[in-house]
């Protein structure tokens, strides 16, 4: 009991004990679930896909996780800002008003840069608002949650914008000669970069200690709304990045869809990995496998022939759970369930004894 | 002398809160009235145009009363959207496809309102968890419920449910002086939809409620000052869940408005209808801390994101999602403004 109890009480608990019951449930289904194969010279597989497509989730998730930590609220415009940044890749790639290019306007990595600006400019937004105007962060987000998506539409002029150029294919897909799925590399890079900062540098600590009490932080000479800017501003790239993944996974800007019910997926993903949404301890390795563990449940529900459209009522379902269980009033109302039943059974042994003395 | 002794009275009853209500509406009128310059020839100067404005939006004005009741007790709903979909989803599909008749199906709406309601309710009242997480858990449990009953665009023909549709078109006239006559000669009278009366009664219902029940008065104490109201002796929790049941409640019946100028239920329907609610009242001058706002605020909230629909739509030429911008950089502006007024009243203490 008590060893159980030491397991379940380990941070990263939560999302592995999720991530092994998804594999396991797919595993029953399909045996197959887990072969790798290499077809014209890529790997292949689910496992493969699961990676691959749980990139963006993966990627959002380090910026969330960031913005859950510091200010106990999310950031629900994750999603919109990815459409965001991929119409605004898009359109300095192909011109204004261009529907489909096989010739790039300006090079590559200036219209991806650009888009991973745009999504700088929106987190920095956001930052402002949350931080120095001290709005409270969900309803701060909400405004580029329409927004963003609205403005994307409006640069890429109503239209689905194509970019049929073969290097902006390799970002989201395989560059040629390399088995790995691209966009694998990239959330490596993004979590590396990520982690060291934190590690590196005095940052996660700074924001784990305006997370838990923003006012104690700025008494003891941690410029509190400074650690909240930058990191809406990290949420803010991190969505750009997984914009411009996500728009070249299609060779295009589609505003209405990219990045669609992203939001729910990546504070799932945070909730999933055992960090709490009220802010402060955060664990990012836990939101990293609770986003390929969402992945995998998205992937499981497609596979079972669930659509696009009716799965967020699984996730919606899950979240809920996982929130209640975290909240401190259930915690208290199991605990004192137990130690009624504790109470009781040391009543009855009490009272054995008292029969045995007799 | 006098006027120095009646300053700072004037000044207290023009307080921050109110002035938030008169730049409103002040600001409402400068719209509507550039509306009438620039598009003069359009006809937005007509009555009619006005009361389309109410016709279109009576849906938004159902869900922004249920929006400002919860805002008063500091929480927010934006599961709004979602549930409008699924309710006109639901009506769409039981009319549309299976044939059933009205009256249960609107009932059976109504119903479904009040337990998604209370649902939401007991989670943020009795659980304590943050209100976005469990209205954002909402929003994607009705969307996703909506494409579960069905994907395809569903619409409401005369075939299908001849009182319903009756009830779409039905016309209120309004007093023949207020019309006008037409280019043909012909005397047009202005008129309304059942939906509009729908809607004002229930802004003056929730009027009413929030000025002269307990459980109003209540709402207002909750935001106020969680800890004070718990002291006052009132049940919070229990205040907070009918706030959310409240909510859902009302958002049915702009579900109903809504369905009955769409006549049809799809998946992407209402998308972005969280944001023109809160939009309405953060503009009608709630705030977003609670505690304070009105139903008359939010009308004139509706009012002004249904003018900045109608002007872009007026012009034909701008696309769709300026309005949804302009929506936005509204909603932004007025939250900043509030904040600079919370700023001052701080410093002022």
């Amino acid at each position: 009991m008590s060893s159980l109890k030491k397991l379940t009480d380990k941070t990263l608990f939560l999302p592995l004990f999720c991530m092994i019951l998804v594999l396991l449930i797919n595993v029953i289904k399909s045996p197959d679930f887990f072969s790798i194969a290499i077809k014209n010279g890529v790997l292949y597989g689910r496992l493969v896909d699961i990676l691959n497509r749980g990139s963006e989730i993966a990627i959002l998730a380090v910026g969330q996780t960031l913005v859950v930590a510091v200010s106990a609220g999310t950031d629900i415009s994750v999603g919109s800002v990815m459409s965001l940044s991929a119409c605004g890749c898009c359109m300095m790639l192909a011109g204004y008003g261009v529907n489909s290019t096989t010739e790039l306007a300006v090079p590559m990595i200036v219209g991806m840069l650009f888009g991973v600006l745009l999504g700088g400019v929106c987190g920095a937004f956001n930052g402002l608002l949350v931080s120095k105007l001290k709005i409270q962060p969900m309803v701060a987000t909400l405004i580029l949650f329409t927004a963003a998506r609205a403005i994307g539409l409006l640069l890429c002029d109503n239209q689905i914008t194509y970019i049929r150029y073969e290097p902006y294919k390799y970002l989201g897909n395989f560059i040629p000669g390399i088995p790995i799925p691209t966009a694998i590399f990239i959330t490596i890079a993004v979590i590396a970069v990520i982690s060291l900062l934190l590690k590196k540098t005095a940052l996660g600590l700074y924001i784990q200690s305006v997370g838990i009490n923003s006012r104690a932080a700025r008494i003891s000479g941690i410029s509190s709304s400074k650690i909240c800017f930058l990191c809406y501003l990290i949420c803010g790239l991190c969505a750009g990045i997984a914009g411009i993944v996500a728009s070249s996974r299609i060779y295009s800007a589609d505003s209405n869809n990219i990045g669609l019910n992203y939001e729910l997926d990546s504070i799932l993903a945070v909730a999933l990995g055992g960090n709490s949404l009220g802010g402060g301890k955060f664990n990012l390795a836990g939101s990293i496998i609770g986003a390929y563990t969402i992945q995998a449940i998205t992937t499981t529900l497609l596979a079972m022939g669930v659509s696009t459209d009716q799965a967020p009522v699984i996730k919606a379902i899950i979240v809920v759970i996982i929130v209640v269980v975290q909240a401190p009033v259930f915690k208290a109302w199991m605990q004192t369930r137990s130690a009624r039943r504790l109470a009781a059974r040391a009543a009855e042994t009490s009272g054995k004894k008292e029969m045995a003395a007799k | 002398m006098k006027t120095e002794v009646r300053l700072p009275q004037t000044r207290r009853a023009m307080n921050s809160n109110s002035l938030l209500l008169l730049i409103t509406i002040v600001l409402f009128v400068v719209m509507y009235a550039i509306g009438c310059m620039i598009y003069a020839d359009k006809g937005f100067s007509h009555v009619q145009t006005f009361l389309n404005l109410l016709i279109t939006n009576a849906g938004l004005i159902c869900v922004a009363c249920g929006m400002t009741c919860v805002m008063l007790t500091g929480g927010i709903d934006i599961s709004v959207g979602s549930l409008i979909a699924m309710d006109c989803m639901i009506l769409a599909y039981g009319m549309g496809v299976k044939g059933w008749p009205c009256i249960p199906l609107l009932i059976a709406v109504l119903l479904i309102g009040v337990v998604f309601g209370a649902v939401q309710g007991y989670l943020v009242g009795y659980m304590k968890i943050q209100p976005f997480i469990v209205t954002m858990a909402g929003m994607f449990f009705a969307r996703g419920m909506t494409a579960v009953i069905c994907t395809d665009q569903i619409s409401i023909t005369q075939d299908a449910n001849a009182t319903f549709y009756a009830w779409a078109n039905q016309k209120i006239d309004l007093p023949a002086f207020l019309g006008y006559t037409n280019s043909k000669g012909k005397l047009q009278i202005p008129y309304i939809r059942p939906a509009v009366i729908i809607a004002l009664l229930v802004v003056a219902v929730i009027f009413l409620v929030l000025k002269y029940t307990k459980f109003g008065r209540s709402l207002y104490a909750v935001g106020g000052s969680e800890s004070s109201a718990v002291m006052m002796g009132l049940n919070v929790r229990r205040t907070k869940m009918r706030a959310y049941i409240l909510s859902s409640f009302l958002c049915s019946i702009g579900g109903i408005c809504y369905c009955l100028n769409t006549m049809s239920g799809s998946v992407q329907q209402a998308r972005g209808f969280e944001m023109d609610a809160i939009a309405s009242s953060v503009i009608g001058g709630t705030l977003l801390t609670g505690g304070v706002g009105n139903v008359i605020g939010s009308l004139f909230g509706v009012l002004i994101t249904g003018t900045i629909n109608t002007l872009v739509t007026t012009n034909g030429k701008l696309l769709s999602s300026w309005a949804n911008i302009a929506t936005a950089a509204l909603l932004c502006f007025f939250i900043i403004l509030q904040s600079v007024f919370a700023f001052l009243k701080n410093r002022s203490k």
